[in-house]
């Protein structure tokens, strides 16, 4: 029992560090890893909430299968964008890409 | 569990039949075809409402409409529920994708674009339509992220450097948003295990865990519904997309993680909110009025004075919860304040896509939106214009438009509680308002300078077709026609109001 919660005060821990890592952080590349560090901390939660003594709750599990496939898409469409965003700003004098 | 009628089959055919049409436009390879498809299946999802919405009330059925998806019921299986404020909901959105979906029929001409365009496009009506109906906490999560990821896509189509960064910002706080809420949903899983809104409705005490979990979902939706010091990322983004999905995003995506927070502070979790925290919530809807407007005012660009008026209505919105709190109502969520915000939710709906539409006119004719430079434009464009003006008279509330018993209901409800200093922030409000629109009409009426027609522009302007000014029209007079016939709407949200909405009665 003590170390089911272990697990989800660290998923809370991590949430935290990966929030800070978004607001803190400019490079688009660093605020994606730190979205993900925040997705990978909801399912230490979800998985620490699956355990109950000897059975195991399948619907934690589900969830978090389910959160993979929404990060895993979120974070590809966050790449192109910032691919495209550079692939741009090339060939003007603009900004640079952030 | 309501018996299965003839009629129960809607709510699931409500996510299929958009789902259908994104395939369908994914599978077609003829812009004709595509929009053709669209367009019927839009007519389609807005005629299945309608006769939906009439068998009720003529059966007088129950007011919450459940389903149970492959006979699995709740704890493990995948419930949908329609009850009074997801039927508007599901109304007004059926309505405007039908009138988007003509309108970026004929905007999108770049066979290139229409591929990307339409399967997002209904993706996003998917996420919409089982946003609404989602029976528990973590379908609404899939929902979300799939408006989400449609919407941040459909904001990149058009193409340009600021598109896509405001696109990039979006789905970043987009993201940090929904991930808020999912951890939100895992704690109170931790807490009460399971995830059914009806179910956590009648289990939810007010302990710290619950709280936390209540804010950590409220900070998440508010992100998404752009409340004030969240609002950054909305005007860059509503700004720089094009028309039809500008005016999707601000008259429906940004109300449906309203519409959750109405749910989760109402309904499901009220035992932990508080009343402090519902002022400090009506308080940041009233800055978000006033800061909304000021900058409408200052916007140097016209879709950039849209975005930013949708900042400030957004503000009025959140008046429900301090209202509600006042009013120590039992049943918040059917209460004459939700009634309120409820009309209020869809005559901005209709007034700001209008608006949205009126302006991607106004730029496709001038090929660019400088509001300093739109002189002559009531002469020129004479439609445009006054779509945009009788949008405007619904934004501010001028009687007779839905505007105006939107703004008369909060009033009332503000006044009978005697709160009266929020009556004072919804008139203000509209005072400001009427400033930053009259400045648009102001430069739009006043006469044309000699080098308004800028030799680099006028080979790219072109004349928007006669069906873009029609949509645009359409939904204007819609939001004045909304103002003659305030009672259908409250009826069809009274299917779940025990006791009649007081201050109403008195109106019509």
């Amino acid at each position: 029992m003590s170390q089911e919660m272990l697990y989800c005060a660290a998923g809370i821990a991590l949430f935290g560090i990966g929030m800070f890592g978004v607001i803190v952080a400019t490079h688009i590349i660093r605020k994606l890893i730190a979205v993900n560090i925040m997705g990978i901390a909801v399912f230490m939660v979800l998985l620490a909430t699956a355990r109950h003594g000897a059975v195991t709750d399948p619907i934690p599990h589900a969830m978090v299968l389910t959160g993979i496939v929404v990060a895993v898409a979120g974070t590809a469409l966050c790449l192109w964008l910032a691919l495209q965003i550079r692939l741009l700003g090339r060939g003007t004098k603009g900004e640079p890409p952030r | 569990m309501i018996p299965l009628g003839s009629v129960n089959i809607v709510l699931p055919l409500l996510v299929g039949i958009p789902l259908l049409a994104a395939i369908a436009t994914t599978v077609v390879d003829s812009r004709r075809w595509r929009a053709g498809i669209s367009v019927t299946f839009a007519s389609l999802q807005l005629l299945l409402i309608v006769l939906w919405l009439v068998t009720l009330q003529h059966t007088g059925a129950d007011a919450a409409y459940r389903y149970v998806l492959g006979g699995w019921n709740s704890p493990l299986g995948i419930n949908l529920v329609a009850d009074g404020l997801a039927k508007v909901l599901l109304l007004i959105t059926a309505v405007l994708v039908l009138v988007l979906s003509i309108y970026s029929a004929i905007y999108f001409t770049d066979p290139a674009k229409t591929t990307r365009f339409w399967p997002l496009w209904w993706l996003l009506v998917t996420g919409l339509n089982a946003a609404f109906i989602g029976a528990d906490a973590f379908n609404i999560y899939v929902a979300l992220e799939m408006i989400g990821l449609a919407a941040v896509a459909l904001v990149g189509l058009a193409g340009t450097r600021t598109a896509l960064t405001a696109a990039l910002r979006y789905a970043l706080v987009g993201l940090l948003g929904s991930l808020c809420y999912l951890l939100g949903v895992s704690l109170l899983y931790r807490t009460y295990g399971t995830l059914d809104l009806a179910q956590l409705a009648t289990e939810t005490q007010a302990d710290p865990m619950t709280a936390a979990s209540l804010c950590l979902i409220s900070i998440g939706l508010l992100l998404k519904t752009a409340l004030l010091p969240l609002h950054f990322w909305l005007p860059p983004a509503h700004a720089s997309a094009p028309a039809p999905v500008s005016a999707a995003l601000s008259a429906l995506v940004v109300k449906v993680s309203f519409y959750l927070l109405m749910r989760f502070w109402l309904d499901v979790l009220t035992p932990a909110t508080t009343e402090l925290a519902m002022n400090l919530l009506g308080i940041l809807g009233a800055g978000a009025i006033f800061w909304g407007c000021i900058a409408a005012f200052r916007a140097q660009r016209l879709k950039l004075v849209v975005a930013y008026s949708t900042v400030a209505q957004l503000g009025y919105m959140f008046l429900l919860f301090p209202l509600v709190a006042a009013s120590h109502s039992p049943s918040s969520i059917t209460g004459a304040a939700a009634a309120a915000v409820v009309y209020f939710i869809v005559a901005h709906a209709l007034a700001k896509a209008a608006m949205f539409l009126a302006a991607g006119n106004i730029q496709m004719f001038n090929n660019h939106d400088t509001v300093d430079k739109l002189q002559g434009l009531a002469r020129t464009q004479p439609l445009a214009v006054l779509t945009f003006a009788i949008a405007g008279v619904s934004l501010i509330g001028l009687p007779p438009s839905g505007g105006f018993i939107a703004k008369w209901l909060l009033l009332n409800v503000a006044i009978g509680n005697g709160v009266w200093w929020w009556a004072i922030v919804v008139l203000g409000g509209g005072l400001l308002a009427a400033a930053y629109i009259g400045r648009v009409l102001h430069v739009a009426f006043s006469h044309p300078v000699a080098q308004t027609i800028d030799t680099d522009n006028a080979n790219a302007a072109r004349h928007p077709p006669g069906g873009m000014v029609l949509c645009a029209l359409a939904l204007a007079a819609c939001s004045i026609l909304l103002g003659f016939n305030a009672e259908w709407i409250l009826n069809l949200l009274d299917a779940s109001v025990e006791p009649p909405i007081p201050g109403v009665g008195g109106m019509q």
